[in-house]
């Protein structure tokens, strides 16, 4: 018995596909996965932004206004407000020239955890510590 | 043996990613493994029933079926799937309904994870 840890890899842009909304919703769903495992298992989603997958990270999303659906903005900020650990890779950041203080931040709804902005070689390592990776 | 877990989210028309997630499930399956399938996204019209079989056009539902019967269990993401007008009733026998838990927890119990993703 024992919590394992799952990587999810998050590299889409968001709102070309659903992909990257998928990749955060599923890993929210850790909330009540105990529903179907034994006492004492869990699972404990590592969720990283990297590539092009850095832009659902930006704030001010008007998707609700624009498509008339959820923003990923909220999800971000739903994953942060039940303790999600979730990292944006440094280096696309710069890439994309978009600066830490465009990033989300959950604050407003009383999140403990804000976005990690760390190197991909801190990245590298939480993947090779998950059990499993799953690519959205 | 070991659990082998297929998370789809490929559409079942316009790739061959879903074609590909059927033949991988039967060939586990035939060196002993268990199989387990989460279908999700445009992934949940694989386990619609009533398809037509046209010969320029994959099809899923015969394969499905064929691997409930040999004890696959597959699951269909309930919001996925009422969001693009599927209704439980319209699938395969045996198709579970759940939510994204369900993925999580058998990859908790899986050997190994194969994560088809779509676009």
């Amino acid at each position: 018995m024992s919590v394992i840890e799952v990587g999810f890899i998050i590299q889409r842009p968001p709102y070309k596909s659903e992909t990257s909304t998928l990749g955060v919703t599923h890993a929210i769903s850790y909330q009540v996965v105990d529903m179907l495992l034994e006492e004492g298992q869990g699972v404990t989603p590592k969720v990283c932004f990297i590539g092009e997958g850095v832009l659902n990270c930006i704030s001010g999303q008007k998707a609700m206004e624009n498509y008339g659906v959820t923003s990923i903005e909220s999800h971000i900020k739903n994953a942060l407000l039940v303790d999600l650990d979730l990292y944006v890779c440094k280096e696309d950041l710069e890439r994309f020239g978009i600066s830490e203080d465009r990033l989300i931040d959950a604050e407003d709804m009383g999140a403990d955890k804000k976005l990690q902005v760390v190197p991909f070689s801190e990245i590298q390592k939480i993947l090779n510590n998950s059990k499993h990776l799953l690519v959205f | 043996m070991g659990t082998l877990t297929i998370g789809c989210f490929a559409s079942l028309v316009g790739s061959k990613s879903l074609d590909f997630s059927l033949k991988l499930a039967k060939a586990a399956l035939d060196k002993g493994h268990k199989v387990n399938i989460w279908l999700s996204s445009n992934a949940t019209i694989m386990a619609k029933a009533n398809q037509k079989h046209l010969k320029d056009y994959s099809h899923s539902e015969k394969y499905v079926r064929e691997l409930l019967e040999r004890g696959v269990e597959i699951c269909e993401c309930e919001a996925c799937a009422l969001a693009r007008g599927i209704q439980k009733a319209e699938t395969v026998e045996g198709v579970e309904w759940s939510a994204m838990h369900w993925y999580l927890a058998k990859i908790y119990n899986s050997d190994r994870v194969v994560h088809i993703g779509g676009e």
